[in-house]
């Protein structure tokens, strides 16, 4: 009796258990750090707390659009694609001469909104054909190659679109007027810009949209199934090609809309930006347990969150940590859940 | 009786290693075929050429008089081939339903899926009891009756079965091969890979035996189980 009771306990080998315990401890030590950290700032300065907050977590919208495009092909090929961040900023600069340059537009207005409209649909068709190009030129010819080949081809696509975005951009940051209502308004005294507040009335619905094509869909049932076993997705008649072509596009889509919605909150493009947001939404995908869709919006708002309240509030690092808060937090995760987040709990990974 | 599939003369290989070097076989429509051989005997790699997952290097396989070789695997599926592969290979983070809908992907007839959904439930009630569970959970037995059964979901003519009855406990085995001879009676045509010769041989109507490659024996399966050689070597008397 007493050894079946054992074996009921029985929750992993003594390395799994210390390993848990470590992680457990870890997180709570963390979470009552934070905890402490926010409380103070928010008895200190309530409005301006929540004011950051909210700009954190629009930065954390942001970072979730180019996080997505990350772990949906590393979920389908295992592929870190390191063009996926110059792929954002050519979106970026490709929504600026969209709007700015060919249709001409450089106020809020009803002409404006509109065409704010059109580029959403242009640039994210935009984004979803180049990143399709690259797997089908670059990346599949590779697939049976050893992992090294297709991470150098991928590096070698980011050194490409970052030189056509240069000589399209121009070497020194360019600034543009932004065509979505653009003024602030005060909630409980609290300042929020219209920009912000339009930025996840067009967001939420698209992650919504994507959610839904992954999970309910049959182009994303043959995602799921293409990302756990190719050769039994081929045998139950996904074409298996066709599918991941499709990731790439749905990944590309989503990379279009950040460079939009980048473009429209902050102004400002440069051909440098892949390099920067690339890296902290990496860092979010990773932080989220790479593959994991959810994974990475989850991961993505906190790192936003955690860096509005950095830059933004009265007791912090400051601006200038920003980067290093980042990686810290990077390097945390990957010590004590290398999974990351979601990495384990959920059981969908595309 | 009609030939539903023709393999002539096939050569494949991995690169530069060659696992089929000769192999030609016929199933008949309404047959159960089997193929047994002794380990890395090639009896997999002509399977995955015939479900289109290899390319031969040369020779000809028809399936209802047309040629089939080259076209690519998703397509067989569609000509109404379905494979449930060696090791199982079901969709562990999907559940048991998601599974069986997948077997199912080419089809638009919803009746007939639903259908063919209640028919495999009928055949293993164990995974109607199952259908919301995460399939990787799943004991090794209950995989192999949701592997057959989302082959099965896709209403072949030809069922490709490579070992389904592999790591299975002997009431289990038995249960497998009534239920294969149950499929057939359905008006599905098998043709099965098996280590458990003795079993298959009894199961099936003509066999074939491989050997490195090549077709070494054939012949109805009740002479092949009289046959000497085949019950020294693979028989184990
Ligand atoms: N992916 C592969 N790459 C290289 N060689 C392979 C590959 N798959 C199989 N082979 C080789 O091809 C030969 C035939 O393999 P195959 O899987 O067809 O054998 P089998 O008859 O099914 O054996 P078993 O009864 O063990 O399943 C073996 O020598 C094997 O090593
Ligand atoms: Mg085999």
């Amino acid at each position: 009796m007493a050894k079946v009771a054992e074996l009921q306990k029985f929750k992993g080998t003594r390395g799994q258990i210390r390993r848990q315990r470590v992680e457990r401890i870890g997180a709570i030590i963390i979470s009552l750090v934070l905890a402490l950290w926010m409380l103070v700032n928010i008895i200190e300065a309530p409005s301006q707390f929540a004011q950051v907050a909210i700009l954190g977590l629009r930065n954390g919208l942001l970072y979730a659009f180019i996080a997505l495009g990350y772990t949906l092909v590393y979920g389908i090929i295992e592929l870190i694609n390191f063009a996926h961040g110059d792929l954002f900023m050519l979106s970026a600069v490709f929504s600026s001469f969209f709007i700015t340059v060919w249709f001409n537009q450089d106020a809020s207005n009803p002409a404006g909104w509109l065409t704010f409209i059109l580029c959403l649909f242009a640039v994210m068709v935009f984004g979803a054909v180049i990143n399709v190009l690259i797997e089908r030129l670059a990346y599949r010819r590779l697939r049976h190659a050893p992992r090294l080949a297709p991470l150098i081809t991928a590096v070698g696509m980011s050194f490409l679109l970052n030189f056509i975005g240069l000589k399209w951009n121009g070497s020194t940051p360019r600034q543009w007027p932004t065509v979505i209502p653009n003024f602030d308004i005060y909630v409980a005294g609290v300042r929020i810009n219209m920009v912000t507040i339009m930025l996840f009335l067009v967001g939420i619905p698209l992650l919504l949209g994507l959610n839904y094509i992954v999970t309910k869909t049959k182009n994303g049932k043959a995602m799921r199934a293409t990302a756990q076993d190719r050769d039994a997705a081929a045998l139950m008649g996904i074409n298996v090609n066709k599918t991941i072509a499709f990731t790439f596009a749905i990944g590309g889509a989503m990379a279009g809309a950040a460079g939009l919605f980048y473009q429209q909150a902050v102004g400002t493009t440069n051909y440098n930006l892949g390099f920067q947001l690339g890296l902290i939404a990496f860092t979010s995908a990773v932080l989220g347990g790479i593959g994991n869709l959810w994974g990475a919006v989850v991961g993505a708002m906190l790192i936003g969150f955690i860096q509005g309240l950095n830059d933004g509030l009265p007791i912090a690092f400051g601006q200038q940590w920003s980067q290093s808060v980042v990686f810290t937090i990077l390097i945390i995760i990957l010590v004590f859940k290398p999974a990351g987040l979601l990495g384990k709990v959920t059981t969908e990974k595309v | 009786m009609t030939s539903l599939l023709e393999v002539k003369n096939i050569e494949v290989a991995y690169g530069k290693i060659v696992a089929v070097k000769d192999v030609s076989l016929t199933v008949n429509e309404g047959e159960i075929v089997t193929l047994i051989g002794s380990n890395g005997a090639g009896k997999s790699t002509t399977l995955r050429t015939i479900s289109g997952l290899l390319k031969p290097k040369s020779g000809e396989i028809t399936f209802k008089g047309d040629r089939i070789d080259g076209t690519p695997g998703h397509e067989i599926v569609g000509l109404g081939i379905c494979h449930a592969p060696e090791g199982r290979r079901i969709f562990q983070r999907m559940s048991v339903r998601e599974n069986l809908e997948l077997g199912a992907f080419l089809r638009n007839d919803k009746a007939g899926v639903d259908s063919d959904m209640d028919r495999v439930l009928d055949l293993f009630p164990r995974l109607k009891e199952r259908i919301e569970q995460r399939a990787g959970t799943m004991s090794g037995g209950e995989q192999q009756m949701l592997a057959v059964s989302r082959a099965l979901m896709g209403s072949p003519k030809l069922l490709l079965l490579d070992e389904p009855s592999m790591g299975l406990a002997p009431v289990l085995v038995e249960m497998i091969f009534d239920t294969i001879s149950k499929i057939r009676q359905q008006g599905t045509t098998i043709l099965l890979i098996e280590q458990n010769a003795m079993a298959a041989l009894e199961v099936a109507d003509r066999a074939y035996v491989l050997e490195s490659g090549k077709v070494k024996l054939s012949g109805k399966a009740a002479d092949l189980r009289k046959n000497d050689e085949i019950t020294k070597a693979y028989l184990g008397h």
